[in-house]
């Protein structure tokens, strides 16, 4: 197994607030890695360093075997990113979306082609393919948007609270495509809310005021913390919080 | 280059998509010619006007006439009864009254004879224009009665009107929409339209792609290239079929400096949409912050010869101003480039400024 993404004492300063805290971790090719905290604790800025949006300060990181110094265009190459607050252009298609995203990572029209049309049967899009993605209901919309940020086969794909506002069926079966994806070998980097999730993951972060409080499974970390379930793990650390 | 393409198309169908805009854009221009060319005019055509008529002899009746023949004069009523002028401008029935004394055909042959004009001004623009049109009417009047005797016309005034002999005013107003509409469109659909992914989130996605950010934002920016190109051609179609505006200079070169403005607004919106982070923002800096001064410092609608000095100083740094001077001279003078070499070289370098800033903007909102 290869690693992925490596952190050594990564840290973010804005001015004299330090969001990220000096944080070392690594991820492993196919894993699903659990990026958790509370709101604040500084998972957003760790996770947009990683993925090339921002420079971090000072320490070492490298994802995809790329620095996120000075090669972050290899690195954007190499990750898919996927947001709550983005899902799909409203009003595209749903095929025109898949066409856009997989076009601006330079896939060809023949492989654009055959992918979308994978992506379509997979899904079971059929004749919503051609909708307007804002006819779609939310759940729908945020499996295609995972499938397509994986359009273009990356390393490792991001996922910013990637089922915020979804019940918890529709939840599961996003799981599903996640756990499909890593079995192919891509890597899932997850930060969320649902301690529910967490459990689906194979390793778990847990930020707390920039640093990382606690980093193992999921039943590792249960038993260290002689917890019952995640959401108390995550309520012991997230107490002793001084920032929130 | 694929990519670029790719991005491209997809701006397209989200222009195509959104129908409103797409009547903005296409319609805006329409009918904003429209307004200006037949409801605002500051031609006064077919003024009424009332005849007081005490001589009511042959020349009086010729003089009548030539109101008539004129395209701007329609006489309204004639009488003798000069009480009853009060009542007709307080109707607002005439904009204009002609007084002809009695005798007035042997007075006008011995010492001369004296024409009495009365106006309405409360509009004093249109109480001007029509004073003098219906001056130059008498003139002419009186050019043909003293065809024989010039002796009592010794000084005899020309007046040429150079590049407009008709004083048309679309002349002035074609090109002063022409720029206004570009700068409408380009600055404001360029801010909102890259806002309007900041919103959304969506901006996000593309910056996490293997695409520059910088291309991110050109190609955002290149369909409404295309729309304001459009724009330009369509504004140009109706000003010559419907309002008889003349193209007297080059067309390439019209066109082309009006891609350069296009590029100019288009900068100018990108700049307004690092600035800003919401859509109402980006339309209420570009609509007050930006075309309240492009209307004012145009030189369209206000002349800038006549503005304190400060004034004439800040509207050196209003795009439009330049923009409509190199209309006006291509269009109404038919005038060579190196006759806009200046306001040229001025656009160009606003642009590239506008672009430097963007950019510098951009980068640190990446950090």
């Amino acid at each position: 197994m290869s690693k992925v993404i490596i952190t050594e004492k990564l840290t973010k300063k804005f001015d004299d607030f330090t969001a990220v805290d000096a944080i070392s971790f690594e991820v492993e090719q196919g894993e699903i890695f659990g990026f958790l905290g509370a709101n604040g604790a500084g998972k957003t800025t760790a996770m947009r360093i990683l993925s090339g949006l921002s420079y971090p300060t000072s320490g070492k990181a490298e994802v995809a075997g790329f620095d996120v110094y000075n090669q972050v265009e290899d690195i954007k190459r190499n990750i898919g990113y996927m947001s709550q607050k983005f899902s799909l252009y409203e009003n595209l298609t749903v095929r025109e979306n898949i066409h856009f995203f997989g076009g601006i990572y330079g896939l060809g029209r023949k492989e654009l082609k055959q992918a979308s049309e994978e992506l379509i049967s997979r899904l079971h899009l059929g004749p919503e393919a051609n909708k307007l993605v804002k006819s779609l209901p939310l759940g729908w919309k945020q499996k295609i948007a995972f499938s397509v940020a994986i359009l273009h086969r990356p390393k490792i794909v991001f996922l910013d609270e990637p089922t915020g506002g979804v019940d918890p069926i529709t939840r599961r079966q996003f799981w599903e495509l996640i756990y499909e994806a890593t079995s192919q070998g891509i890597t899932a980097f997850v930060t969320t809310h649902y301690m529910d999730e967490a459990e689906y993951c194979d390793r778990v972060s847990i930020m707390v005021d920039g640093a990382i409080a606690a980093l193992d499974t999921p039943a590792a970390l249960k038993s260290q913390f002689n917890a019952s379930s995640m959401d108390a793990v995550f309520l012991q650390l997230a107490r002793a919080a001084k920032r929130s | 280059m694929k990519i670029f393409f790719a991005f491209v198309v997809k701006e397209f169908r989200h222009v195509w998509r959104d129908k409103r805009s797409l009547m903005i854009l296409l319609g805006l221009p329409i009918i904003m010619m429209l307004i200006f060319g037949f409801a605002i005019s500051s031609e006064v055509k077919d003024s009424k006007i009332l005849v007081i008529d005490h001589a009511k002899d042959n020349q009086s009746r010729m003089l009548i006439d030539r109101f008539n023949q004129s395209e701007y004069f329609t006489v309204f009523a004639i009488s003798t009864d000069e009480k009853i002028i009060p009542d007709y401008f307080e109707k607002g029935s005439v904009r204009l009254a002609l007084i002809i004394p009695s005798g007035f055909r042997t007075d006008m042959e011995k010492e001369g004879s004296q024409l009495r004009l009365i106006a309405d001004a409360t509009d004093p623009n249109s109480a001007n224009i029509a004073t003098s049109y219906a001056s130059a009417v008498i003139r002419d009047f009186q050019i043909q009665f003293f065809e024989n005797a010039a002796a009592f016309m010794n000084i005899n005034i020309e007046t040429r009107m150079l590049y407009n002999p008709q004083l048309k005013s679309s002349f002035n107003f074609v090109p002063g929409v022409m720029t206004l509409i570009m700068m409408l469109l380009g600055t404001m659909m360029t801010a909102v339209a890259i806002v309007k992914e900041k919103e959304m989130g969506t901006i996000e996605i593309l910056l996490v792609s293997p695409m520059k950010p910088i291309l991110v934002i050109i190609s955002k920016a290149v369909p409404y290239l295309v729309i304001c190109f459009v724009d330009v051609l369509l504004i140009l179609f109706m000003a010559y079929m419907v309002l008889d505006m003349p193209m007297r200079g080059s067309l390439p070169l019209l066109l082309l400096e009006s891609l350069l403005f296009i590029i100019t607004t288009l900068s100018f919106g990108l700049l307004i949409s690092t600035l800003v982070s919401s859509q109402q923002m980006a339309m209420f800096i570009s609509l007050v912050g930006f075309l309240m001064p492009a209307l004012v410092f145009s030189g369209f609608m206000f002349p800038i010869e006549n503005m304190p000095l400060p004034l004439q100083v800040i509207s050196n740094v209003v795009p439009t101003k330049w923009y409509f001077l190199i209309l006006k001279t291509i269009m109404v003078k038919g005038l060579g480039f190196e006759y806009i070499i200046k306001p040229t070289i001025i656009l160009a370098v606003m642009t590239i400024i506008f672009i430097l800033l963007t950019l510098r903007n951009f980068k640190v909102r990446l950090m």
